[in-house]
C-alpha cells in the first residue's frame, strides 16, 4: 500500500536537448520513493493569482537516487509544456507527485517477450522501459518500433543505436513518417500492419504489448495487433491526447 | 465523438489523492452497455472541469471527478462495478 499521494517540491538540476522542441529534465526530488519503467508523475504549475494546472510526464528513466528524468515534447499553446522547455532553468523548484500509474508498467522480474510501439513522444515511457531493462541486466526480448517523422525529430537516437548495439535481445526498428535518413529504404508513411508483422513478434509468442503515443496512432496499432491475432488483454496503451499540453 | 482524449492512465494521480490502491489497474463494468474494461482503458476528457471518463463501448460517462480547493467530488452513477487487484489478504 502506498501512503496518500501528495505535492512534492523538486528542483531542476540538468537539461539535455533531445531535438528543437524537446528536452529531458533532470529533476531533484528530496526523499523520492523509486518507480517502475512506464509510471509518470503528474507536474502543477501555479501563478501568482492562485491558478493552477497541471499535466501529467511519464518518466524517462529508471531512478538514480532522488534524480529523476522527464523528457517534455512542447506543444503549441501548451501552457505547461511551453513553461517547461523554454523557461524552466536549472536550480528552478516545480511542484510534482507520483510515481502513478500501475497499469502502463513493465516489472524488470518478467521474463516475457515485449513489443514497445512509440508514435512520437509515445516512445518515452517505453525507452524507460528499455533502460531498465539493461538495468536488471534482463534478458527478456524486447523489440521497439519506433513511429516518427523525420531523423530531427528523433528522441534519444544515439543511445538507442548504441542499446541495440550493445544489448542482447534488444532490437529497435525507427519507422519515418514524413523523411528519412540517407540509405533507409522504406519510404516515410505511417506504421501500418505489415510494419508490426515484420519488426514485431508473431501472436504465438504471446508478448506484452505496450502502445504509447497520440490518441489516433494508439487506436490504429491497437486495433492492428488485435487483427494480427495478439490477446486483446496482453495489449496494454497509453494515450496522450491531441495535445499532452 | 472527437479524439480529443486521454486514457485512464491520466487519472492515477487524481485518484490517488483519494485511495491508497492504483484505480487505474481496476476493471469496472459501464452501467448502459455493460462493457468491462481496466480504467486505465477509459476515455478521457480534461477539458471539462475535471476529469470526464467515459466508456471506450458507448462513451457513457463511468467517471467524474472535480477537485475543488478543499474537496473532490467522484461521480462514479455510470459505473455498476469495480474489481480492484489486491495482493492476497
Amino acid at each position: 500500500m502506498n501512503a496518500r499521494l501528495e505535492w512534492r517540491v523538486a528542483k531542476l538540476s540538468g537539461v539535455h536537448h533531445e531535438t528543437a522542441t524537446a528536452r529531458t529534465l533532470q529533476l531533484d526530488v528530496p526523499g523520492w520513493p523509486g518507480h517502475l519503467p512506464g509510471q509518470h508523475v503528474d507536474v502543477r504549475l501555479t501563478d501568482e493569482d492562485g491558478y493552477s494546472t497541471q499535466r501529467s510526464y511519464s518518466l524517462a528513466a529508471p531512478a538514480d537516487g532522488d534524480r529523476i528524468e522527464l523528457t517534455v515534447q512542447r506543444v503549441k499553446d501548451g501552457e505547461v509544456s511551453e513553461y517547461l522547455t523554454d523557461t524552466f532553468s536549472v536550480g528552478d523548484p516545480v511542484e510534482l507527485r507520483g510515481p502513478v500509474g500501475g497499469w502502463f508498467v513493465w516489472h524488470p522480474s518478467r521474463t516475457a517477450p515485449v513489443l514497445l510501439v512509440a508514435g512520437g513522444s509515445g516512445i518515452v515511457p517505453l525507452m524507460a522501459m528499455v533502460r531498465a531493462r539493461r538495468q536488471a541486466r534482463s534478458r527478456a526480448p524486447f523489440r521497439l518500433l519506433y513511429s516518427v517523422r523525420s531523423p530531427s525529430d528523433q528522441f534519444y537516437a544515439s543511445e538507442l543505436r548504441r542499446l541495440a548495439r550493445d544489448d542482447g535481445g534488444l532490437d529497435v526498428a525507427t519507422l519515418y513518417t514524413r523523411s528519412v535518413p540517407t540509405g533507409v529504404m522504406r519510404p516515410p508513411r505511417r506504421i501500418g500492419v505489415a510494419d508490426l508483422e515484420m519488426y514485431g513478434w508473431p501472436p504465438q509468442f504471446e508478448p506484452t504489448c505496450f502502445v504509447c503515443g497520440p490518441t489516433g496512432f494508439v487506436e490504429k496499432v491497437a486495433n492492428s495487433l488485435v487483427g494480427l491475432g495478439h490477446d486483446p488483454r496482453r495489449i496494454r496503451t497509453e494515450r496522450f491526447g491531441p495535445t499532452g499540453g | 465523438m472527437t479524439q480529443d482524449y486521454q486514457d485512464g492512465n491520466a487519472l492515477a494521480g487524481p485518484l490517488a489523492e483519494l485511495f491508497t490502491v492504483d484505480v487505474t489497474a481496476a476493471t469496472g463494468r459501464c452501467v448502459s452497455c455493460g462493457h468491462t474494461g481496466r480504467v486505465a482503458d477509459l476515455r478521457v476528457y480534461a477539458q471539462a472541469p475535471g476529469w470526464v471518463a467515459r466508456c471506450p463501448g458507448c462513451e457513457h460517462v463511468m467517471l467524474r471527478l472535480v477537485r475543488s480547493p478543499d474537496a473532490a467530488w467522484l461521480d462514479l452513477q455510470g459505473t455498476l462495478s469495480l474489481r480492484v487487484p489486491l495482493p492476497p489478504a
